[in-house]
């Protein structure tokens, strides 16, 4: 059964080492990865070719990424650097009404 | 860590070879990380980026000594203390320059303007870097980079790749050191042509910054990108004759010499009055130049300049004097600093006119100053166009001159080219390291390069809120006998204009009886016409002839607007009247201006004797061009009367007919007023009070001639309704009566009466067009008939009501005035209306009546307008309603 994961408590700074530990988690079986964003004020560089590897690995799973809560300036960035249309972005009260269901 | 460490590189093909795999791999990973860092940060706030700017340009300047060494050592060019001062200059004189600029987010404000610039960086930066200036440049474009939060990809000359390399690293590690985001700098290790071709073609590298030689820049500029491409120059030198000798022979030597040269604004050609030429070659000998004789400067020539391509050797570039000196075999003393060269001309003879990065500089003996510009000129266009000139000289006159014939971006007076150009040393220039040629230079900038040019500067426009106006004349009296104040106007000599009619019923002796007996009057009357040149300008003669400091024009429209343009050639006799009735969108951005020098001044007094134009408070005045078979039509406030005279006496007798076409331009005025797109709450007041007066009045006017109220009030009602249209202009229901009546010649109120049900219903309607307009917020012309209907007590709930109500309205007021229901009631064929229609449509869509309409007719609605004013009244109300229920 297809299943949604959902990454919570993104840390800015460990952010790229943990797209690192999740890419090695994406499981078949799941559709959806949600990343709660809300907390991650910037980017930085190295979570950016990390973000591109989470990305590939969930592609070939035919996973969706979706981020939740992006700020306007990370949206910005992975725009620049072509990542904004390989994912999906939802509103932080996607959460609430996920977790109500 | 730098891309030529942190990238394992593949061996560099060859020249002109393809790209391998691996190189294009290589490449790519380079643009990638720059493109990731320039992302990123773009994140970062102002105090973020300052912090990580100030500890670069204290890395650079503390390296400052040990990159000029390395640079010297490599590319063994230039002089190791000039290029130690180059690094500071790189870092400390730039910082002091951007250090508190602002370079992130809103960097600009202008509150009066309502515009704010805001900073968007580049991205990715590709900067092909010079031999002659290798670390300098590197130190100060990895400050600027830094300072807008962008990244760069260096590419070195070959023959200075370890210098740049290095003086990258220190910039780099510092960067990151304070939080700039890895791999915002990255610098090519060994690399060919087509790795900067693919780089420059690249489609993540967003700007191409090349300072070099004019191939560098050529590559750069063919690329098809945004290119900063700034390189050779030849800098020509005017020593005038009143210019300070001994401090302008000092800075030449100084800039000459700085670096051995290699500054490309140092002087190359100084072009010397003849009057100082010997003390100033005396001057340079003095202060260690040697100055080369005739056989010399041939053996210099043919040794320093490639006699194949006119250009300057590689070999000579940045060596000492005595070096170069030495090898050509000439004998100069020790400390020579410079080799200088007498020359005879400029181009392709003499060779030496070109540009030299080496302490070899040309000597000019020029027979007058019209001679030295010219040389100068030639020089400025051997190869140094749009770059750096100089001149020495106390003379303003000729330094203006020099600054308007030399094609330079950086036009140095009394001072060193070389280092003046870099700027904020010897002047205010913005310091830089990449001088902008201009287009003479095959470049996009003329300034010196600076943050300003690595940033995408947004514009944020706010809505202005457009300034109004109200004008009118400074005199108005009204109410019956008010004809009397013309007594307390003082005059020595006044005429009197007036048409023929208007005199025979003894109107002019009314006006007589009150101007002061000291005054001369004499008579000047005009047919009952539109004015046409010929009458104007006899008027004038009699104006002249009688040195006439008073008019006093007595009539209806014609009389009072000859009486406009006859004061305005009297006053003005330069006045070119056509020129004047030039077309304008906006009458305070017009292109031609009414004349404000006024010869004479004539005070100019309207009577008026119908009750509708208001041509005695309006800036307006219409003259027939009968050559040319037209109307020329003349605004401008300066036209408007001094003086207006609103005395209902004058207007007891107007003939039915006349009082009900005029009423109703009046009514028209206010209507259109009320809805233009320039109406304020000034007009407003106005052309409400002036639709009220007609409504009430008009027809007991119409119906009792010699109701005195009434009369007074119809002629009030007209001179405010033209006080409103004054200043709010009128609108498409006179473009239409235009056309019509001159085509079929119907009375101009006629002609708007057959129109007005149909204009109304027309801007009251959703446009098909909005017209753009600053003076307007949204669409409001529906609103405001409801406003009007609720005025006049027309009651209905909502504004559709209200419209039709209002339509109703006009329509009875129309029929009470028994005008005809329709262009057929004329007696028109439909046949010739048809075959009139196209013409009349242009016309009207040509006349300027419209601009101020609210709703922007299409000439397919000027179409549908004329054939539903030939169909007459009853039609109109069906439009309105499209406007829904909205109260």
């Amino acid at each position: 059964m297809a299943t949604v994961s959902v990454l919570r408590n993104l840390d800015e700074a460990q952010l790229a080492s943990m797209l690192e530990k999740a890419s090695e988690m994406l499981a078949d079986n799941i559709r959806e990865v949600v990343m709660d964003f809300s907390a991650v004020r910037r980017i930085n560089a190295s979570a950016i070719p990390a973000m591109e590897e989470f990305i590939c690995v969930a592609e070939e799973k035919g996973i969706t990424v979706v981020l939740l809560g992006v700020n306007v300036h990370v949206y910005k960035a992975l725009k620049l650097v072509k990542l904004a249309s390989r994912l999906s972005f939802r509103e932080l009260n996607w959460m609430n009404s996920f977790e109500q269901k | 860590m730098i891309a030529s460490e942190a990238v394992e590189q593949p061996p560099a093909p060859a020249d002109a070879e393809e790209l391998s795999k691996e190189r294009i791999a290589y490449l790519e990973r380079i643009v990638t990380q720059a493109r990731t860092a320039a992302a990123v940060f773009g994140q970062f706030t102002q105090e973020e980026v300052d912090r990580i700017v100030k500890a670069v340009v204290l890395a650079g300047l503390e390296q400052a000594q040990h990159l000029a060494r390395l640079a010297v050592e490599e590319t063994k060019l230039g002089v190791f203390e000039d290029k130690v001062i180059k690094n500071m200059v790189a870092t400390e004189f730039a910082y002091n320059y951007i250090k508190d600029k602002k370079t992130v987010g809103i960097i600009r404000e202008y509150p009066e303007r309502n515009l704010v610039e805001v900073a968007e960086p580049i991205g990715v930066i590709f900067s092909m870097l010079p031999i002659t200036n290798p670390t300098s440049t590197v130190l100060f474009k990895c400050i600027m980079a830094l300072k807008t939060r962008n990244a760069v990809i260096f590419s070195p000359h070959p023959k200075a790749w370890a210098c740049c390399s290095e003086a990258v690293k220190v910039m780099y590690e510092a960067a990151v050191a304070h939080g700039a985001p890895e791999g915002v700098f990255a610098c090519l290790g060994t690399h060919t042509l087509e790795d900067n071709a693919y780089l420059m073609h690249h489609k993540d590298v967003a700007l191409i910054d090349a300072t070099g030689g004019p191939n560098a820049v050529k590559a750069a500029y063919s690329s098809g990108k945004p290119a900063l491409g700034v390189g050779a120059g030849n800098t020509p030198v005017y020593l005038e004759k009143t210019a300070d000798l001994n401090a302008a022979i000092v800075d030449i030597i100084i800039s000459k010499t700085f670096d051995n040269g290699t500054i490309c604004a140092s002087e190359q050609t100084v072009v010397i009055d003849d009057e100082i030429y010997d003390a100033a070659l005396k001057k340079f000998a003095e202060l260690g130049a040697h100055i080369c004789n005739e056989k010399e400067t041939r053996l210099l020539a043919r040794t320093v300049i490639d006699p194949q391509t006119g250009f300057m050797q590689p070999m000579a570039v940045g060596q000492k004097a005595t070096a170069i000196a030495r090898f050509i075999g000439l004998t100069v003393k020790p400390r020579t600093k410079l080799l200088v060269a007498p020359i005879q001309g400029v181009g392709a003879d003499h060779p030496l006119s070109v540009e030299k990065l080496f302490p070899v500089l040309a000597v000019y003996r020029a027979k007058s100053s019209e001679e030295a510009l010219k040389v100068c000129v030639d020089v400025n266009h051997a190869g140094g166009l749009g770059h750096t000139a100089v001149i020495f000289s106390h003379n303003d006159e000729i330094i203006r001159k020099f600054s308007e014939v030399i094609n330079a971006g950086r036009i140095i007076v009394n001072s060193p080219g070389s280092i003046g150009a870099l700027g904020a040393v010897y002047n205010d220039l913005v310091p830089t390291f990449a001088f902008g040629c201009g287009t003479g230079g095959g470049n996009s900038t003329t300034d010196n390069v600076n943050i300003y040019h690595y940033l995408n500067i947004k514009r944020v426009a706010r809505r202005t809120q457009a300034h109004m106006w109200f004008r009118v004349p400074n005199h108005i009296y009204f109410n019956m006998n008010a004809v009397e104040n013309v007594a307390q106007f003082a005059s020595r000599s006044t005429i009197v204009l007036t048409n023929p009619a208007l005199e025979r019923m003894g109107l002019v002796d009314i006006v007589r009886r009150y101007i002061p007996p000291e005054t001369h009057v004499h008579l000047s009357v005009i047919p009952d016409a539109e004015p046409e040149a010929k009458v104007v300008l006899e008027g004038v003669e009699g104006l002249k002839f009688y040195q006439a400091d008073q008019i006093i024009a007595l009539g209806g429209g014609s009389v009072i607007d000859a009486a406009k343009i006859m004061k305005l050639k009297y006053e003005s006799p330069n006045a070119d009247l056509e020129e004047l009735a030039a077309p304008f969108l906006d009458l305070r951005k017009r292109v031609v201006e009414f004349p404000t020098e006024k010869v004479i001044k004539a005070r100019l007094i309207a009577i008026p004797t119908t009750s509708g134009t208001g041509s005695e408070v309006t800036p307006f005045a219409v003259l027939l061009d009968k050559k040319h078979g037209r109307k020329i039509t003349l605004a401008d406030y300066s036209l408007t009367p001094d003086v207006a005279i609103v005395d209902p006496q004058f207007v007891m007798s107007m003939p039915k007919g006349l009082t009900a076409d005029t009423g109703i331009d009046c009514l028209t005025h206010a209507l259109e007023a009320g809805v233009s797109n320039y109406a304020s709450p000034y007009t407003d007041a106005y052309a409400m009070q002036a639709i009220r007066l007609v409504f009430k009045y008009l027809p007991i006017a119409y119906e009792y001639p010699q109701d005195e109220e009434a009369r007074t009030m119809m002629h009030n009602a007209a001179c405010i309704a033209a006080m409103a249209f004054s200043n709010a202009s009128v609108g498409v229901n006179h473009a239409l009566a235009h056309a019509f009546g001159a085509r079929f010649a119907v009375a101009h109120g006629r002609a708007n009466a057959l129109m007005l049900p149909h204009v109304i219903a027309y801007n009251a309607a959703v446009p098909a067009k909005f017209m753009p307009s600053p003076y307007t917020q949204g669409y409001v012309a529906h609103k405001k008939y409801a406003t009007v209907a609720d005025l006049l007590g027309l009651g209905g709930t909502t504004v559709e009501e209200k419209i039709n109500k209002l339509i109703a309205a006009v329509e009875q007021l129309l029929d009470k005035l028994d005008f005809p229901h329709s262009i057929a009631g004329l007696g028109i064929s439909k046949e010739e209306f048809e075959r009139a229609v196209p013409e009349l449509a242009d016309a009207a869509y040509n006349d300027p009546s419209w601009r101020s309409n609210p709703r922007m007719p299409l000439v397919k609605e000027l179409v549908e307008l004329f054939w539903k004013a030939y169909s007459g009244r009853g039609t109109a109300d069906v439009v309105a309603a499209q406007h829904g229920k909205t109260a």
